[in-house]
């Protein structure tokens, strides 16, 4: 066979030296590059700019008569907000902290209105259940509360979990009272 | 993909094309696949569940021309596929009767496998890749059902995708990127049928893999016993696509009776309510092909522990070749393990049962109480379904004395015929 001065690949000899370093060097810079285009195409998915930018509501709780509740569809979720009744207010307050799964005061679950006192009549909660996220349905189940359809979770009158697979009391938006009447909720 | 082949081009426009692309060579070798000649009709399925992926394919791809991914038109666009688009009420119904069907075929494809330990080397990733066919199934069919956006999609889409919040501390972020959104909303349904589009045709890719990692093993057979000699198999081609086909078109009778007669019998009457964010359903469960799996989820008091055990549920699936430690293949030949299986089935059943009614409720025999909730009767059916595999399974397999097996398949058949007196009137083997 004539020299060609071709070399074959098998007849390469084998030289790790700088080889090492260039391999690093690219791969690094190669998995850089694959996260920069991934990201985004993870990203994507999030909360766009207009479900973020869902502002906050106002509600006069002032039009909601005594053991009445008001649902409103804030973030794609209803929230709850109940006029209590002095009989749900006093259950609610009477329970021993030892017998909540989720320990919090009645207090805990109120915020303050704009003279600094409690308004123990209006619970502001969000109405999904901390289980699977369906709606609970108002007076119902065992604690007077709010009873999940779903899986059978039961709140009390405080939309504290009593009884059931549910984690966690109702969450509590963030809402503040705006006036003596109206909150903002968000 | 077995070595050597028989195809013989015939004409010169089949030679000049061999040369070229062998893709004629490709099918014929494909369709000549020795085959065990003893399969009965349990074997069936795999062709079936191959036609089932392709009409769920076609009437899909179909639908998707009339159907509108948006929370405020997604309802009353399929009520015009079933009332105002030609032939919309065939293609929804057969779509909708589909996924029922296309689940009733591949839970009787998966006992087959159990109950004949094809799972066992040396088809563990043929088994593995069933598996994920499997998983894969249950995606689609679920981002599937919320399309319609009736109150049943609506929220079991919320509650499905509600276990995603049950991871610790990440739990809610990564709930609300899969949703796009605080709650299920028109992102949520966007991207659900954006996936339910893409899906099947990631189920398609890994049934070739299936039927590829199929070829190279071959098929098992009721007797479990490895083909031997040359009279062990037949070519799949005609012997066994003409058994398929039989078995196809009794398939396709029963298929019929619900697409025409009870298209609606498999679904429920509340998805025919338009999805409200604000109202749940009073009594929501699952399509009767994941009832088993829900009862699962209900059977723990605890959010995170329901879940895991449901996940563990499948997959406990995947390292089920592992977990069998009888050499013996098929239960014909293990007198203790097959009513292990059969009782196995019926908690299948029953876990079906606990599935689809309320927790709290007693359990009512003929209207006779048993003084057991459902809540405590998908507890002993949970705890049986997985002391199956890694209790029983493990155990059975060191401690059983399996039946003697024939020598070969050929032997099998010849012992069976040559038994009874009576050998005139014998039917042929099956």
């Amino acid at each position: 066979m004539a020299d060609t001065g071709l070399i074959h690949h098998d007849d390469i000899v084998k030289d790790d030296s700088k080889r090492d370093f260039i391999f690093l060097a690219a791969g690094g810079l190669g998995a850089v590059g694959a996260a920069s285009i991934v990201w985004p195409l993870l990203a994507q998915m999030g909360k766009a700019a207009d479900t973020l930018a869902l502002g906050s509501i106002e509600i006069d709780v002032s039009k909601i008569a005594e053991g009445q509740q008001l649902k409103v569809l804030w973030r794609g979720a209803p929230v709850f907000v109940r006029h209590r009744t002095a009989a749900e207010i006093a259950e609610a307050e009477s329970v021993p902290l030892s017998d909540l799964p989720d320990p919090a005061t009645d207090a805990d679950r109120l915020v303050a209105g704009p003279d600094g006192a409690l308004k123990p009549q209006y619970l502001v909660q969000i109405g999904v259940c901390t289980h699977f996220g369906c709606v609970p349905v108002g007076e119902q189940g065992e604690y007077d509360g709010w009873y999940c359809p779903c899986h059978g979770s039961h709140y009390d009158t405080s939309g504290r979990i009593r009884k059931g697979p549910a984690p966690r009391n109702l969450d509590i938006p963030p809402y503040e009272y705006i006036s003596d009447t109206v909150i903002k909720v968000g | 993909m077995s070595g050597h082949s028989n195809y013989e081009p015939k004409g010169a426009v089949a030679r000049w094309m061999d040369s070229r692309l062998p893709i004629v060579r490709m099918g014929a070798d494909f369709m000549a696949m020795p085959t065990p000649r003893n399969l009965n009709y349990w074997w069936t399925f795999g062709g079936i569940l191959t036609l089932c992926l392709m009409i769920q394919i076609v009437t899909g791809v179909i639908l998707g021309m009339h159907y509108v991914a948006h929370v405020d038109e997604a309802f009353d666009s399929v009520q015009r596929i079933r009332r105002d688009v030609p032939y919309g009420w065939l293609m929804q119904s057969t779509h909708a009767v589909g996924a029922s069907m296309f689940f009733l075929a591949v839970y009787i494809h998966m006992f087959r496998a159990l109950y004949y330990g094809s799972y066992k080397a040396p088809r563990e990733v043929l088994w593995i890749i069933g598996c994920l066919i499997y998983l894969v199934m249950m995606a689609t069919a679920f981002l599937g059902y919320t399309l319609p956006w009736g109150q049943m999609s609506f929220w079991g889409a919320t509650v499905i995708t509600g276990f995603f919040g049950a991871v610790p501390v990440v739990g809610e972020s990564l709930q609300q990127w899969l949703l796009g959104g605080y709650a299920v909303d028109n992102a949520t349904l966007n991207r659900f049928y954006s996936l339910h589009y893409l899906l099947p045709f990631i189920i398609a890719a890994l049934v070739g893999l299936h039927i590829w990692a199929l070829h190279v093993t071959g098929s098992n057979n009721p007797i479990g016993v490895s083909d031997k000699v040359k009279t062990d198999t037949l070519p799949f081609h005609p012997y066994f696509t003409v058994k398929d086909m039989f078995a196809i078109v009794v398939f396709l009778t029963i298929f019929g009776f619900f697409l025409f007669y009870l298209p609606d019998a498999l679904g429920h009457a509340d998805n025919y309510i338009p999805a409200d964010p604000l109202l749940t359903p009073a009594h929501i469960v699952p399509e009767w092909y994941f009832l088993p799996f829900y009862a699962i989820l209900r059977a723990v008091p605890d959010k995170l522990a329901g879940i895991l055990l449901m996940i563990g549920a499948i997959g406990v699936l995947f390292v089920l070749p592992w977990l069998d430690t009888s050499r013996v293949r098929s239960m014909r030949f293990r007198p203790v393990a097959r009513w292990f299986f059969f009782i196995f089935i019926f908690m299948c059943f029953i876990l079906g049962w606990c599935g689809a009614e309320t927790p709290d409720d007693p359990v009512k025999i003929m209207g006779v109480d048993t003084g057991l909730s459902f809540y405590r009767l998908s507890q002993i059916s949970t705890l049986y379904y997985f002391a199956y595999f890694i209790i029983i399974l493990p155990i059975l397999g060191l401690i059983e004395d399996p039946v003697e097996r024939p020598a070969s398949i050929t032997q099998s058949i010849l012992d069976s015929s040559n038994k009874p007196a009576s050998g005139e009137v014998m039917a042929p083997a099956e």
